[in-house]
């Protein structure tokens, strides 16, 4: 299985699928220093985006959002790919700036046929999400 | 979108990580936006200055950037989170001064001149009509595309520093001159006696006509002053970044009337200026200065605090240029011999003040929104005479 999206920062990653059905706010809405989700009745409140193939549908919040990724990548508590159904400018800008891979523009069927702990890759490069194994 | 050859070796990494870097930002934000190219810009404001907004991610990130990237355009810098002659007197620990200083340095070693203000077109970046920027800092866009005429988009800390670097900025939104049509007649039936009522009035139409781009007619006169204070609020409660207004702005007569017409009465206004005043009497602190004040708005203020004492804290935040000259022309003398404190490089909103103050008098709708988003004060929104006075008094009447 494979979704073709459209490059957004490039690289090539490799890990466990998290799936947000709801859009991220990572100023506030992610702790800096842990990678753990800390916005209140968030979907995934309490769980770590460390290592993960993070998929939603775009970034929300403040600019400052983007310093807040560069900040989990610096601690290396940073998600290894970030996949997005629409980009917007501040997780588009703070991948770049940490040199996460980020595609966007895949399916939204993604959050039907991917499940929490599939391993996937993710080509930044050509914009590619390739399935790996079943969890 | 398509790159120059220039601009594909610049993405390549020929000229270094940290052109690079900036030449991906601008082709990402490019692409999401469906921009067809890059086109060159002449200035660049830079907003994410205060170390209590940006923190050490910020500060983390502008070192490592600034390791490989120089500005190519002439770039100024937003306020930052505190007036390092003053930052005892603004009850700010000297760590937070520290960190403060090394941020403004970092700018600086890039070639970003540290003006550290919100009206960059008070201190020497004065874009023309029809000249290509990028800035960020919401009041000033709104101002350089409406009364100046230059071309910006809303732009956050981070691309407007990737565009002064390359030099150039994606083509896209307020860029092209379809995206700056007015959507909206706004026929005000209303005289605006006060510069706060134009702020309030800005709070006035974005409470009728929302995002649309509206075209103001029967404003008659406004001064800088008057505008800048407008932009700043149509900016907040709108998240405007052009206005047009008949007979005042720079492309009014470029386009025709909008259909669609709301009206704004006296009544609108009473009703911004009720919304605008939260419930006390003992007043802590007057702020004026948001957007930082002129020349003129000082030489007014110490006019009005002429042989008076102030019982309440009065803050006046202004540029380290405009003060200067309001030295050398004694209005500072004036105003600090009233016991109230004129302040460079940064304002209320962006200093850490969360909780140091309760009430606040100001002049400016978009103050009345942050100073209570993010400092939590209770706050009233009054005329430049009424918050002298609540300040002399040390309580509202």
């Amino acid at each position: 299985m494979e979704f073709r999206g459209r490059s957004i920062s490039k690289g090539f990653a490799k890990g466990e699928v998290l799936l947000s059905r709801e859009p991220i706010s990572f100023y506030g809405g992610v702790d800096p220093n842990t990678g753990v989700i800390v916005e209140k009745n968030h979907p995934l409140e309490g769980k770590s985006i460390k290592d993960k193939i993070l998929i939603f549908p775009r970034g929300k919040g403040s600019t400052v959002g983007s310093y807040i990724i560069y900040r989990l990548a610096k601690n290396h508590m940073a998600p290894n790919a970030i996949v997005n159904i629409e980009a917007e400018p501040i997780v588009a800008v703070g991948a770049i700036i940490s040199g996460i891979p980020m595609i966007d523009k895949v399916d939204e069927k993604i959050f039907d046929l991917l499940e929490d702990g599939d391993v996937v890759e993710v080509d930044g490069d050509r914009g590619i999400l390739r399935w790996v194994e079943k969890r | 979108m398509y790159l120059t050859p220039e601009e594909e070796r610049i993405l390549a990494g020929e000229y270094g990580e940290g052109m690079r870097k900036a030449m991906e930002i601008l082709v990402a934000i490019g692409k999401i936006y469906d921009a067809e190219r890059l086109i060159p810009i002449s200035s660049a404001q830079i907003s994410g200055v205060s170390y209590h907004n940006i923190g050490d991610a910020g500060l983390e990130f502008l070192w490592d950037f600034s390791r490989g990237a120089r500005v190519r355009v002439k770039a100024t810098l937003n306020p930052g989170g505190v007036d390092l002659g003053k930052w005892r007197e603004m009850k700010i620990d000297r760590e937070f001064m520290e960190k403060q200083g090394e941020v403004i340095k970092i700018f600086m070693s890039m070639g970003v001149e540290p003006t550290l203000t919100c009206t960059p077109y008070l201190v020497g970046n004065l874009p023309k009509k029809g000249e290509h920027i990028a800035w960020s800092e919401s009041s000033a866009v709104a101002y350089a595309n409406s009364v100046l005429g230059a071309y910006t988009n809303r732009e956050s800390g981070i691309s407007a520093l990737a565009a002064a670097i390359i030099g150039k900025t994606p083509m896209y939104g307020l860029h092209l001159k379809e995206n700056r049509r007015p959507e909206v007649r706004v026929v005000l039936k209303t005289e605006l006696n006060y510069r706060s009522d134009y702020s309030v009035l800005g709070y006035a139409i974005a409470s009728k006509a929302g995002h649309s781009i509206p075209y103001i007619e029967g404003m008659g006169k406004a001064d800088l002053e008057a505008l800048k204070l407008f932009a700043a609020s149509i900016a907040t409660y709108a998240g405007a970044a052009i206005f047009h207004i008949k007979g005042v702005t720079a492309e009014w007569m470029d386009f025709e009337p909008p259909g669609e017409t709301i009206e704004i009465t006296s009544r609108d206004l009473e009703e911004g200026y009720e919304y605008l005043r939260d419930e006390f009497r003992e007043v802590d602190m007057v702020w004026i200065g948001c957007p930082h004040t002129s020349l003129k708005e000082l030489e007014e203020i110490a006019g009005l605090l002429k042989d008076k004492e102030v019982a309440a804290e009065l803050w006046i935040t202004t540029s380290r240029q405009v003060k200067r000259m309001a030295e050398e022309l004694g209005y500072i003398e004036t105003i600090e011999k009233s016991g109230a404190k004129v302040i460079i490089d940064t304002c209320v909103a962006v200093a850490p003040l969360l909780g140091k103050f309760k009430t606040l008098v100001t002049n400016s709708a978009k103050a009345f929104y942050y100073s209570r988003g993010v400092n939590r004060f209770r706050v009233k929104v009054a005329n430049l005479e009424k918050c002298i006075d609540a300040a002399v008094r040390g309580e509202w009447v």
